[in-house]
């Protein structure tokens, strides 16, 4: 699998000042797949995501991206070379509108990419057609999240890293995420998908990588994790 | 009626000319963080270029070939890039720094700019051509109102207009505002900030240069626009809202109304007292914001930032044994000064000592306690003028003068601070230099109290100390006991708690400590030992004026903190050593000392982003206790 790799990180090192944060990370994203990055609270899934896109400086290690290494980079230029990001805490320009939000993501298409257009958008997520024009400030939790994953589909990314997109939504606007991530999936996108809700996160992932304490502890197909008590007992149950 | 109609129309020229130069800083402020000190020294340099720019120093009696409207479009765009300039070869590399030092290297920028204004324009003050075709006026309701003033109403309308189309409608302006809520998302979807940051900082110059040169048939170009103006637009900018340009508008709209109807109605009898109004221009901006400050915390427009933090303080520890020794002979060969070197060097040295005790107070605000003051120069000069005055006035002796004007300046420190800990970050340090120039105000104005702008003469230590000898070891005596008292304090109980406070205020207020009223104390502290050190220097000067409570003074109190390194404890007193020996040094070599200062300053700011001592302990391992 990682010869298809899309994203490919290897043996990550990171701080938070004095604080190890990762201390071994290495995972695989292939095209027209999700991979799930699950962990309890504090084992380095954010951390992780906001590595690779390059907020959180690298301390060690190696992430190659298409076939370039992208490890070092400012995060611009890694988004400018297609890996999307999808922030937990969402940071919508709430100043904004929803449709400036959405032009603020824009960068040109692709080659060999899905190119989204703004009325793509607005089909995958309906609830935003009908606010366009209102600011952000004046949305709800679950409208927000739906915008912040628009607004990086905006930039015609190859890549999307979503961190805990299903964090304290209702499940109707869970099944609208669901959607989305396999309307990505089919267009080719390769996600990293960070969780701690197992259940939303089955419907979509192919396959799972555990982490905790800051090194990956678990790495194969959604249906053996289903099955592996054990695993999902040490790192997953609270 | 008619005179209250042309005073309307008085205030909206005058805030059109604040907007522009406000609009600028807000915009720089709000995408790119930076207190940028030098956008007063823009607007004056666009004056200056306008001047030259529209030729009238050719000699001619007019406009050279460029004309009027030339010339002022030259000097905003010329200022515009300068500013562009020095975001792209100094503050680019230092935007990872921490903000203190960004302003620290702005206020570089400050007497670099100074220094080149004096060296091409000279000294003497440059009045400017009229607008040709405007010199005139019109009959308003039967009264005369000036017609360029009518024009700059227009142009300060439209350039609003203008900037709300440009930040409304355009995917830039989008980008700028996306910036000023939160830069680092707009940088992980891909936008390069490095060309949307100096394309701000180029526009905010830009409009700076255009308020200069507008204002070239008002006022003259001079030397002393730089600190007046940045002042007045750091008061606009934080009334309004940081990083708001419709609340730059509104409060330059506010202030400007006001200081023109003060101007109009004159004096006021109020319960018997006669109120001169005019006076009150000075300082009403200043009113006006503590007054928006404490009901809205975020000016008028603007919003709550996030949790900022001003820098990473320091983890100050006891003195090691072989600190401790290396200090006792410092101390030794202080004390054997008076026998081995000559009077100049001990005068020079009451001056380190002073300076060196108002840096360590500035140094507890600002570390310890996590507040930066831009106003510490009040309560040194409320501690100089306290002392002078109880000699003066209370006809108190010399030594109970000198021991008691600490007390005024805590009483300040009290009043004052009591306002500004309920803020936080800049808008705290803009609402300690409102308090500051209200002082200065009170103090400049006061003639038959404090001697106005002459200040106070003949305020002489008692005869048993009036040689420089005896007069340095009280300085010795008393400096090195405030400093000692500091440091006491933030290694004591009280000490963990402030810092715990800076830290996390969250968990604090959680475990039961009342950061705010600590905070309070750490004020009234500071402000008690900044008092010291201004009353030592008024007897060791034999005179003071209202500088002692001055902008520029309360700068070079962040300089010196600064420049020796915010993280250290002895920073501040190697910082205020280095910079009272080269402000001397300097000064005596040459003419243009600030700006060679100023270059200092830039150089330090990037070989140094940790300060001096901050620099060394880094580089030299952690000797822990510096």
């Amino acid at each position: 699998m990682s010869m298809a790799a899309m994203l490919s990180a290897r043996r990550l090192i990171a701080y938070y000042g004095q604080a190890q944060i990762l201390s071994d990370v290495s995972l695989d994203v292939a095209s027209g797949e999700v991979a799930l990055l699950l962990g309890r609270n504090g084992a380095g899934k954010s951390t992780t995501l906001k590595t690779l896109i390059g907020l959180v400086p690298m301390a060690g290690g190696e992430v190659v991206f298409r076939g370039e290494r992208i490890d070092g980079l400012r995060p611009y230029q890694i988004a400018q070379r297609g890996l999307g990001y999808v922030p937990e805490d969402r940071r919508i320009f709430t100043d904004l509108t929803v449709s400036e939000n959405l032009e603020v993501g824009r960068q040109p298409a692709r080659k060999g990419l899905p190119a989204w257009t703004v009325k793509q958008l607005y089909k995958l997520f309906p609830n935003l057609a009908e606010m366009s024009a209102r600011p952000a400030s004046q949305m709800s939790g679950g409208e927000q999240q739906m915008l912040t994953i628009a607004r990086t589909l905006m930039g015609n990314p190859a890549c999307v890293l979503l961190d805990e997109p299903s964090e304290g939504l209702a499940p109707v606007i869970v099944d609208a995420m669901v959607a989305a991530i396999k309307e990505m999936k089919s267009q080719g996108l390769a996600v990293l998908l960070s969780e701690q809700n197992l259940h939303f996160a089955e419907d979509v992932a192919d396959r799972a990588y555990i982490i905790e304490k800051g090194s990956i502890r678990f790495c194969g197909g959604v249906s053996e994790l289903r099955d592996n008590d054990s695993v999902r007992s040490a790192c997953l149950a609270l | 009626m008619s005179s209250i109609v042309i005073q309307f129309l008085n205030g909206l020229a005058g805030a059109s000319a604040l907007f522009l130069v406000a609009a600028g800083l807000s915009l720089i402020f709000g995408v790119t963080r930076i207190v940028n000190f030098a956008h007063g020294s823009l607007y004056m340099l666009g004056i200056y270029i306008a001047y030259s720019a529209i030729g009238w120093a050719s000699g001619s009696d007019g406009p050279g070939p460029m004309g009027f409207w030339g010339g002022v479009l030259v000097s905003a765009i010329a200022v515009g890039a300068t500013g562009a300039l020095t975001e792209m070869l100094l503050l680019r590399r230092i935007y990872g720094a921490p903000e203190l030092f960004q302003l620290l290297a702005t206020f570089g920028v400050v007497l670099v700019l100074k220094d080149f204004a004096l060296w091409v324009w000279g000294p003497e003050d440059l009045l400017g051509p009229r607008a040709p075709g405007l010199q005139g006026s019109v009959a308003i309701l039967g009264q005369a109102f000036p017609t360029y003033d009518l024009v700059l109403i227009a142009i300060g309308a439209s350039v609003l207009c203008a900037l709300w189309l440009l930040l409304r409608r355009t995917r830039w302006g989008m980008l700028v505002r996306a910036a000023t809520q939160d830069r680092e998302m707009v940088g992980a979807l891909g936008v390069n900030q490095k060309w949307l940051f100096t394309a701000v900082f180029a526009l905010g110059s830009a409009l700076a240069g255009l308020g200069g040169a507008l204002q070239i048939p008002r006022e003259p170009a001079q030397l002393l626009l730089d600190l007046s103006v940045i002042a007045d637009a750091f008061v606009v900018v934080v009334v309004g809202g940081m990083g708001s340009v419709p609340g730059a508008a509104l409060a330059a709209l506010i202030i400007a109304e006001i200081k023109s109807f003060c101007v109009g109605i004159g004096q006021l009898d109020v319960l018997g007292f006669t109120v001169s109004l005019p006076k009150l221009t000075l300082v009403v901006e200043f009113i006006v914001m503590a007054i928006v400050l404490v009901a809205r915390p975020w000016g008028l427009l603007g919003r709550a930032p996030g949790p900022q933090r001003v820098f990473a303080g320091g983890h100050e520890q006891p003195l090691q044994p072989a600190v401790r020794s290396a200090l006792l002979a410092i101390l030794a060969l202080l004390a054997a000064v008076p026998f081995i070197a000559n009077g100049y060097t001990v005068v020079l040295l009451i001056d380190i000592l002073v300076f060196a005790l108002f840096a360590a107070s500035l140094h507890f605000l600002m570390g310890p306690a996590g507040m930066a003051s831009f106003g510490h120069a009040a309560y040194f000069g409320l501690g100089a003028y306290g002392a002078a005055l109880l000699v003066k006035a209370a006809g108190f002796p010399m030594e109970t003068a000198l021991l008691s004007a600490p007390f005024v300046a805590a009483a300040g420190a009290a009043l004052f601070g009591w306002f500004c800990v309920r803020l936080s970050g800049v808008y705290l340090a803009m609402l300690t230099l409102a308090f500051a120039q209200i002082a200065w105000s009170v103090v400049f104005q006061w003639d038959t109290f404090t001697g106005g702008s002459n200040g106070i003469v003949g305020v002489w230590p008692s005869p048993w100390l009036a040689s420089g000898s005896a007069y340095y070891y009280v300085a010795l005596t008393l400096c090195g006991c405030g400093i000692w008292l500091l440091r006491r304090i933030v290694l004591s109980p009280y000490g963990f708690a402030l810092r715990a406070g800076r830290d996390s205020p969250l968990r604090c207020d959680a475990i039961g400590i009342d950061l705010v009223r600590m905070q309070w104390v750490a004020f009234i502290v500071a402000g008690t030992c900044a008092g010291l050190a201004g009353a030592i220097y008024a007897f060791s000067k034999g005179s003071i004026s209202p500088e002692t409570l001055s902008i520029p003074l309360s700068v070079d109190g962040l300089v010196m903190v600064l420049l020796g390194g915010v993280q250290t404890a002895s920073g501040p007193v190697v910082g205020a050593a280095l910079f009272t020996w080269l402000q001397d040094t300097v000064a005596r070599n040459t003419d243009y000392w600030r700006a060679l200062l100023g270059g200092i300053i830039i150089a330090l700011v990037l070989l140094f982003p940790q300060g001096i001592v901050g620099f060394i302990r880094q580089r030299f391992g952690r000797s822990g206790s510096l």
